[in-house]
């Protein structure tokens, strides 16, 4: 891993030149793939589906960004540790919402609770 | 100076194999991810508890971000070729493809603005619904980190010369760093854009 590692390849021009095309690589899938999410927007598909081909192809686009223009591909194991952990945080944080959501699927199912939190802050603010 | 003061900047540290700088930048990034990922969730609860959401594009303007996302992904390329050409010691280059990437930056937030000042016109405020409140706080959080890019961006344009010829590895390491930034700047708009704009 230390022998490729981007930040101090040594500066060899053979090196750098193996860099660039890779980002004009990139570069061009990210084009690619940029007009292909909007292409697929068009097509209207079911709101589930649409969601889950948008994040896939997100997915990739940011994958391409972080591997080879941040250079996590060849990276110290220490950085790559660093953003395991917070990968594993932010799911974390995006999941929460869907536990909201359960205790929100079940709350709704009892108006008779929200029309008495309502009446008792009503009269509160009137006294 | 600043080489005793914030140790490991120039050379790795031997434990880490790293510039103390990669390990900072990286660390901030991190907590960047969180960030931008509360109001990720924040989107989500919003948007999965609303009987009713928009689609974006019945709101936004679809080929203008197309067009900002075009910007925003050329402007990572030019950044990561400024890097190589400092690398490769090309100083005219360097200039012209840092001064493209600060450039780019520019056309985004003249997009942007252009995007912003329609929905003022016709009274597509924050206060409007939850989907505008949403649309303005993550993408004026964006917008405030393509500014913050653009300012470390310039400074290395500007300021290069005062690195050379004793600091160039430093300087090298730094442009990296901003360029790291600049990238996840773009990895944010990656997700923004669909979420926003497509679905």
């Amino acid at each position: 891993m230390s022998d490729s590692h981007a930040g101090h390849a040594g500066h060899d021009p053979a090196e750098i030149d193996k860099h660039v095309r890779t980002y004009v690589m990139v570069f061009a899938s990210l084009l690619v793939l940029t007009v292909l999410t909007v292409a697929v927007s068009y097509l209207h598909l079911e709101i589930h589906a649409a969601v889950t081909v948008a994040l896939i192809i997100a997915s990739i686009k940011a994958s391409l960004v972080a591997l080879f223009f941040m250079h996590l591909i060849s990276e110290r194991q220490i950085i790559l540790l660093i953003m395991a952990l917070t990968a594993a945080f932010a799911v974390v944080l995006l999941l929460l919402p869907a536990i909201t959501n359960h205790d929100h699927i079940i709350t709704s199912n009892m108006p008779a609770a929200t029309t008495s939190t309502v009446t008792s802050s009503e009269s509160a603010a009137h006294h | 100076m600043s080489a005793e003061l914030i140790p490991y900047i120039t050379e790795e540290r031997p434990d880490t194999g790293l510039t103390n700088g990669k390990i900072g930048i990286w660390c901030f990034l991190a907590s960047e991810v969180m960030l931008f990922g509360a109001f990720f969730a924040s989107y989500i609860v919003l948007r999965t508890s609303a009987v009713e959401w928009p689609h974006g594009s019945s709101i936004l303007n679809v080929p203008l971000a197309t067009t900002n996302t075009v910007v925003l992904i050329t402007s990572s390329v030019t950044m990561v070729m400024a890097w190589a050409s400092l690398m490769r010691g090309d100083m005219s280059k360097y200039r012209m493809f840092l001064g493209i990437t600060v450039g780019l930056g520019f056309c985004f937030l003249g997009i942007k603005y252009v995007e912003y000042s329609a929905k003022f016109e016709h009274d597509l405020l924050p206060s409007k619904n939850n989907f505008l409140a949403i649309y303005f706080i993550m993408t004026g959080l964006h917008g405030l980190h393509v500014i913050g890019g653009m300012i470390t961006n310039a400074y290395f344009l500007f300021a290069a010369n005062s690195y050379l010829p004793h600091d160039r590895q430093l300087l090298i390491n730094r442009v990296e760093n901003s360029g790291l930034f600049w990238h996840f700047v773009d990895l944010v708009w990656i997700f923004l854009f669909p979420i926003l704009y497509l679905l």
